[in-house]
């Protein structure tokens, strides 16, 4: 099990995963990214064919998924006009910052030894990150911590409630899992204050 | 660049917006999921606030559900609310004077 972050000489930071650990983050981000390329950011268009072929413009309402609505949150809640115009010049990048950043953790993890298919349970992953990397990550982490407390109807102060759940509940695991990277995240920030 | 929030009233900027037209405010809300120590974190790195100041902005976050982080013009508080987006954070932004 992954003690998580710790500080890296000359900045950043260092963590060993085991093979199972850093092929759940692999499967995390990947879904992730999936997630913020798939469910396609569709214009406002009206029925004029022409009219869609010309609009290269992004989309002006929050998406119906409520994980990409947290996601991709809307700046104006008081003013529709202002939050559509916001969003359609937005959106697309936010879209891509986030997916890019989940991208790039993948990335480090395969750079760092983790294959496509984890067979051998001594696999160990060593992740070493400069401070960009880290904060990087620490984006990610966000993202996906957003992502399964959407899913699973988290609120304030109701984590009694989670882990209260019997073993057999099929949300304790995910709950596991948000809080495991909850952990990471929390000595990854410790990590780069320090 | 965007102007300090109001904790800190007497930075210049502050002053020479109010002679303008009505500033902007990026508010940033209260949510289950970020971290104390990570919300701190992205005030003190994208604002460059002191730790001081970015403990005290995300305790306002968290105690009383909301912030005003920043306080600009439109287009600087634009930026400032797609960076908390892209840092997972939730924030909007109105003018200065709205309720």
């Amino acid at each position: 099990m992954s003690e998580g972050f710790e500080r890296r000489r000359g900045g950043g930071a260092v963590a060993t995963f085991t093979g199972l650990e850093a092929d759940l983050l692999r499967s995390l981000a990947s879904q992730l990214v999936e997630l913020l390329r798939n469910e396609v950011a569709t214009p406002a268009t009206g029925d004029d064919p022409l009219e869609q072929l010309l609009d290269f413009s992004g989309p002006t309402s929050a998406p119906d998924d409520p994980v990409l609505a947290r996601l991709l949150p809307t700046a104006y809640p008081d003013d529709e006009e202002a939050a559509g115009e916001f969003r359609r010049y937005t959106e697309p990048s936010l879209r891509d910052s986030k997916a890019d950043a989940a991208t790039a953790v993948v990335r480090t993890l395969e750079e760092a030894g983790l294959p496509t298919e984890v067979g051998d349970d001594r696999l160990v992953v060593d992740v070493e990150l400069d401070g960009g990397d880290a904060v990087t990550w620490l984006r990610s982490f966000t993202d996906i911590r957003l992502a399964l407390a959407t899913r699973l109807g988290i609120e304030d102060d109701d984590e009694d409630r989670w882990l209260a759940l019997p073993d057999e509940d099929p949300r304790a695991p995910v709950f596991d899992i948000y809080q495991w990277v909850g952990y990471l995240q929390e000595t990854l920030v410790a990590a780069l204050s320090r | 660049m965007s102007a300090p929030s109001p904790v800190e009233l007497d930075q210049p900027e502050t002053e020479d917006l109010t002679l303008l037209d009505t500033p902007w405010v990026t508010i940033v809300w209260n949510d289950p999921v970020n971290l104390m120590s990570y919300v701190t974190f992205v005030f003190s790195t994208y604002f460059g606030y002191s730790r001081k100041k970015a403990e005290k902005l995300m305790l306002e976050v968290h105690q009383d559900g909301r912030s005003v982080v920043s306080t600009g013009s439109r287009e600087e508080m634009e930026r400032d609310v797609q960076a908390m987006h892209e840092y997972g954070l939730w924030a909007t932004m109105q003018k200065a004077d709205a309720p």
